[in-house]
């Protein structure tokens, strides 16, 4: 782990070093052009921002209603006929939606379950193999101002489903746990 | 997304009503235009980082030296677009960031690329085949190594926190295998 955690830390230092270094010795006035790319990012970010703004919004309007929790409850019934434990269910439903969030879901479940419990497996793996998808779409959609999305959202949503399914069977096959 | 934000916001809504909480809802939505606002300054930041960034890796050439292996699997990916077509690169660095588990990199690289695939098809607001692959891709999440996630395991006394890297990785790439397949059994339906 040691070496491994070691490399990540390298990464972003070593790679910028390396960028600024070849564009000097390509005889690329670096500091330049590091300005007139930076200068993009303020249109970008206000052109995202609106889309931001809408999904947080109702990102947290859906957690604080109470209306997570019922959705939760419907998915408990579900999840118990699989033996899977229903601890999962909040991280399943979350992760989708928000990464700080389920960041705090996740440190729960450790806590509250214990680090080597089935629970905290199955949602360390949710954690690491899905994606903010909600995030995601509206960053990447609101920078280009698409207005149509065609089927791409029912796709991201079922294959999110189909993602949460898999990281359970897998962990449960791996730790022949429940 | 339009369905997507109509249900959240009305079930907002209705829930808070029959939970005689309709002051919880008018809060949260102040506090999410808060967060809104945080995180995108936070997106100031590093997406103007990324970008200068990115701008001196084109500009100096280091571009066509980048990631060859990396370059071919996107070429293959996305066959529709011309492989000297900036939207290559910025593709390829995006999956990279996201690989190597940058997301702070990540984002800013993924904003370009679907500029870059945005240059391609410049007057359209309907979404391109491309971008959605580009975008089903990115939601999969593909990534080596769950830093934070083996750190949490680890501080809370896990006996072997790196045990679940193995399953995660097998997870992620199925889940990701299996959202391309579907993606373009869609298109493969509605054509």
């Amino acid at each position: 782990m040691k070496t491994v955690s070691l490399i990540s830390q390298l990464i972003i230092p070593l790679f910028i070093l390396f960028t600024i270094l070849y564009g000097w010795a390509r005889k690329v006035r670096v500091y330049d052009c590091f300005v007139s790319g930076a200068k993009g990012g303020v249109g970008v970010v206000v052109r995202v921002f609106p889309y931001l703004l809408a999904i947080f919004v109702a990102v947290k309007a859906f957690q604080a209603s109470g209306a997570f929790e019922f959705a939760q409850g419907l998915l408990r019934g579900l999840l118990g006929v699989f033996h899977v434990p229903i601890d999962v269910v909040p991280i399943a439903l979350i992760k989708p939606l928000s990464g700080s969030a389920s960041l705090g879901v996740f440190t729960n479940i450790v806590k509250t379950n214990g680090p080597d419990s089935l629970a905290s497996l199955i949602s360390a793996v949710i954690m690491g193999s899905a994606e903010t998808t909600f995030y995601v779409l509206a960053v990447y959609l609101g920078a280009v101002g698409i207005k149509r999305t065609r089927y791409l959202v029912p796709v991201c949503f079922f294959a999110d489903l189909v993602g949460i399914i898999i990281a359970i069977s897998i962990v449960k096959f791996f730790f022949h746990l429940g | 997304m339009n369905t997507v934000w109509i249900l959240l916001m009305v079930a907002s809504v209705l829930f808070s009503f029959l939970n005689g909480g309709l002051d919880a809802f008018t809060k949260s939505i102040f506090e999410g235009a808060k967060s809104a606002v945080e995180v995108s300054l936070f997106l100031l930041g590093i997406v103007s980082l990324w970008l200068g960034i990115t701008k001196v890796i084109e500009d100096s050439g280091l571009i066509h030296r980048l990631s060859g292996f990396f370059q071919y699997f996107v070429r293959r990916l996305f066959k529709n677009i011309p492989p000297e077509h900036p939207a290559i690169t910025s593709i390829t660095l995006n999956f990279l960031a996201n690989l190597f588990g940058l997301g702070n990199a990540a984002t800013p690289l993924g904003i370009k690329a679907m500029q870059d695939l945005k240059a391609l098809h410049p007057d359209g607001e309907t979404i391109t085949f491309e971008m959605m692959l580009f975008i089903v891709v990115n939601t999969a999440s593909i990534q080596l190594i769950p830093f934070t996630v083996i750190g949490i395991l680890a501080d809370y006394g896990s006996k072997d926190p790196s045990a679940i890297v193995l399953p995660t990785l097998l997870a992620t790439f199925l889940s990701a295998l299996f959202a391309l397949g579907l993606l373009f059994a869609v298109r493969r339906v509605l054509k």
